[in-house]
């Protein structure tokens, strides 16, 4: 087997880039992406621990399902949200979205 | 009659009076009839009861006159005024009656009746109101406005003077005496609105002042000697402190020296209520009040009581004028100036109360000067018999004034006084009653020889003065100037009544007057009754043809039974020169008053009925007297002496010395200068609030809200921004955390 440490580096990769997505993407959809693959890379994290350290266990597969189910209705959500946000503001930019300031 | 319905009666005397007092003053002050009825009833059943009493008195006397002697008090009740713990009985206040409380008793009883009959009708009670009735003024046509505050007063004074003469201590006597004080600055100032034209003219109000603070000066010194008395004899009782043995034990405790500073500091008192020079100068003043008011406190009562406190306390006074020199000269030698003084004064005044007020300073000094050379029952007479007649001499001088008004009102003349004797004249045609009384009270004053009371009274005083004054030079020196002021009186007595009665009238309101009402005249006909005859009980035993007619000098005899054994003891122990004892008769002092009886009144009528008929002529004597005329009608200038001596430094002294430097300028001062430092330190601490406080308050204040404007720039609305600084904050956390872990820090904890 190859090692559990290969896995959680490409977990971590995967985390960077949509960590670098979110912060940096314009349009408020490809931050939603960004967020799904930060999703997946923690789901990746969760797999490969339990293939390696508690297989017999069903914990970490549920667990896993449970995540990838989350992050499909928080997707949902979020895109009704944007839909919403653009019939207001006529807008997806994501830094145009800034009044909630001082 | 038993001896509690005795002491109960003797209580109710001056309680009776005094009660009415509280009745018109709380319930009756609107209805005059009512208070006037009520008044009367007040005194009369205090003549009744007084009478009654003194009749007990003079019974037991004729049942067993040595038994009187050897116990003079014959009704006596005392009870604890003030028991203190161990000792309930240092202080006792009650009532005594002896011989001399039954004279005063029948004279202040009888007269006060009188006058009060008699201001029913001076007060026009029953008539309308009049064309501008206005209180606090006199109303000369209608009936007075504050007709029951009048009785109120005189009420309360007639309760006063009778608590005074039936008090068994000294105490007592001086709250009776305080108490006519007050009252006769009530009365005096019974019409305080009245104001006079004439700004020299004394308004009624200030001299009821002027009244009340002169005998307050006598008042204050009789109140020490008082004090000192009670500290020497242990008790203020007249039986106790006055007793033999008592005074015997005065003298060695304090020496004759103290005991006559005690007699003269009481003496003032009767100084001041008496009106003997130097504190004369209320009396003629007070004539401002009510001729009733006239008549009862400066005739009948209240300078009476002045008297009556020297007779009381006689006993003492023997012993200090037998005890030390100077005592004597003091006493005798002010009573005998001021008869002499206020007679001559007498002489000179127009307005007709003046003259009779200084006929009353001049007889008190009569009884003092009596006293002092040691003449008891003389001056105790004359009291009485004086009582009478110069009450109704102010009765009937009240009479003539209202006569006077009457036709004042008649001509419409408001101009003329109706008190200047210059502008009477004919009365007696137009006022008969008013005329003969006031003759035969006028005929009494002077000593007209025999039918009248006051020749019998002078003439004792006289005679017994003479007796002295053959060994002493002094008492010889008092007779001769009281023969002048003898003279002096009849003088001016009869110049009084030819200017008022006789000769024809010399002004329309003369001319106009007629005669006054029953309630007037009635009493002032029962007065003359007591003027004539009340001499008699006191006729001398030797005196020629008269004498044995009457068997016994019954006054002398009565009276003195209250110190007659007290007196013997003294004499007994040496501490007096001989007991009281009846002066031989010697023609000698007779002969001369009743020549300068006849001398005087022959050379007054002479003089006022030859020259002076007219009105607006000067009085006769001006021109022969010259500059003395002057010096007479100004009162011998001593009011003006003591505006200049006292009350001038006085009136200085409170109005500058005392309200503006010390009042307005130390304590107001001082006052004012707390507050402006309070202010000061107020304004002070504001600033410091305001600066410092509240200042840095609000710099804290500013500096958050600067911070905060600085810590506003983050909140940008930018997710993304937000997820960028949370990010970057977890990392740091975690390298913090990965180097604790790794042991970095360890040293610096533990």
């Amino acid at each position: 087997m190859i090692p559990l440490s290969w896995y959680l580096i490409v977990a971590a990769l995967l985390f960077c880039l949509g960590l670098f997505g979110v912060i940096s993407r314009r349009n408020a959809v490809a931050i939603l992406m960004s967020v799904e693959l930060m999703l997946n890379a923690v789901n990746i994290n969760l797999v490969a621990f339990w293939r390696y350290l508690a297989p017999e266990e069903s914990t970490g597969l549920a667990w896993a399902i449970f995540v990838l189910t989350v992050a499909a209705a928080e997707a949902a959500v979020g895109l009704a949200l944007i839909i919403s946000i653009y019939r207001q503001r006529d807008s997806v930019v994501a830094e145009e979205l800034d009044t909630l300031k001082y | 009659m038993s001896e509690e319905t005795l002491v109960t009666m003797t209580w109710l005397i001056p309680a009776a009076p005094m009660l009415v007092f509280f009745l018109v003053v709380l319930f009756t002050n609107r209805n005059k009839t009512l208070s006037w009825l009520l008044a009367w009833g007040g005194v009369f059943t205090a003549l009744i009861l007084g009478w009654t009493v003194a009749m007990q008195v003079v019974w037991e006397f004729f049942q067993d006159p040595h038994h009187l002697a050897e116990h003079p008090v014959v009704i006596a009740d005392s009870f604890a005024w003030l028991p203190a713990g161990l000792v309930p009985n240092w202080l006792r206040m009650g009532i005594s009656v002896d011989a001399l409380t039954a004279v005063m008793l029948m004279m202040v009883t009888t007269t006060v009746t009188g006058i009060f009959i008699y201001s029913v009708g001076y007060h026009r009670w029953g008539e309308g109101p009049g064309t501008h009735p206005e209180p606090g003024k006199p109303n000369h046509d209608g009936v007075e406005p504050l007709f029951s505050r009048f009785f109120a007063f005189m009420s309360l004074f007639a309760g006063a003077m009778l608590l005074l003469v039936v008090s068994d201590n000294l105490l007592m006597l001086f709250i009776g005496w305080e108490l006519m004080g007050l009252c006769s600055y009530l009365l005096i100032g019974f019409w305080y609105a009245k104001k006079y034209d004439d700004p020299k003219q004394i308004r009624p109000k200030t001299a009821a002042v002027k009244a009340f603070m002169t005998t307050r000066i006598g008042d204050v010194v009789m109140l020490m000697g008082i004090v000192f008395f009670y500290r020497v004899f242990g008790t203020l009782n007249f039986s106790e402190a006055l007793s033999a043995e008592s005074l015997e034990h005065g003298v060695e405790l304090v020496g004759a020296a103290s005991i006559g500073l005690m007699v003269l500091l009481l003496f003032a008192g009767t100084v001041g209520k008496s009106a003997q020079w130097p504190l004369h100068v209320w009396l003629p003043d007070a004539m401002e009040g009510p001729t009733p008011v006239s008549a009862v406190i400066h005739a009948a009562a209240m300078v009476s009581a002045g008297v009556y406190l020297i007779i009381r306390i006689f006993p003492l006074i023997a012993v200090a004028i037998d005890g030390i020199e100077g005592v004597e000269y003091i006493i005798a030698g002010i009573g005998a100036f001021t008869a002499l003084m206020a007679a001559t004064i007498a002489v000179a005044q127009k307005d007709v109360k003046r003259v009779l007020a200084y006929s009353t300073i001049s007889q008190l000094g009569y009884m003092v000067a009596a006293i002092g050379i040691g003449a008891y029952i003389p001056a105790a007479f004359h009291l009485i018999t004086h009582g009478f007649f110069k009450a109704l001499l102010f009765l009937g001088s009240g009479s003539i004034i209202h006569g006077m008004e009457h036709g004042a009102a008649e001509a419409h003349d408001h101009h003329t006084d109706p008190q200047d004797m210059a502008n009477m004249g004919g009365l007696r045609h137009k006022m008969p009653a008013t005329f003969w009384t006031f003759l035969i009270a006028g005929l009494a004053l002077s000593g007209f020889p025999l039918i009248t009371a006051g020749f019998w009274s002078k003439d004792e005083i006289l005679a017994e003065i003479f007796h002295e004054g053959q060994g002493e030079a002094f008492a010889f020196i008092i007779f001769w100037m009281l023969v002048i002021g003898a003279l002096l009186t009849a003088f001016y007595t009869a110049r009084q009544i030819t200017m008022v009665f006789l000769g024809k009238p010399r002004t329309s309101l003369a001319e106009r007057a007629h005669e006054s009402n029953k309630f007037m005249t009635i009493p002032l006909i029962a007065l003359s009754a007591f003027a004539l005859l009340a001499g008699f009980p006191g006729v001398p035993e030797d005196f020629p043809i008269l004498g044995p007619l009457f068997k016994q000098n019954f006054f002398h005899d009565f009276v003195g039974t209250t110190i007659e054994e007290t007196m013997v003891e003294l004499f007994g122990v040496d501490l007096i020169e001989q007991a009281i004892e009846s002066v031989e008769f010697n023609p000698f002092p007779v002969i001369m008053s009743i020549a300068v009886v006849f001398i005087g009144l022959g050379g007054g009528w002479w003089i006022y009925s030859r020259k002076f008929s007219e009105a607006g002529q000067p009085d006769p004597l001006e021109r022969p007297l010259g500059p003395l005329y002057n010096f007479l009608k100004n009162k011998w200038y001593w009011d003006e002496l003591y505006d200049v001596l006292f009350i001038r430094p006085t009136k200085f002294f409170s109005r500058t010395v005392v309200y503006e430097w010390i009042d307005r300028g130390i304590i107001d001062g001082t006052l004012h200068l707390i507050a402006r430092s309070v202010y000061a330190f107020g304004r002070y601490l504001k600033r410091f609030e305001e600066v410092v406080i509240s200042g840095g308050v609000d710099w804290v204040k500013d500096q958050v809200l600067v911070a905060a404007q600085e810590f506003r720039a983050l909140q940008t609305g930018k997710i993304q921004e937000y997820v960028l600084v949370s990010v970057l904050i977890g990392w740091a956390l975690a390298v913090v955390v990965l180097l604790i872990n790794s042991g970095l820090f360890d040293g610096l904890f533990n």
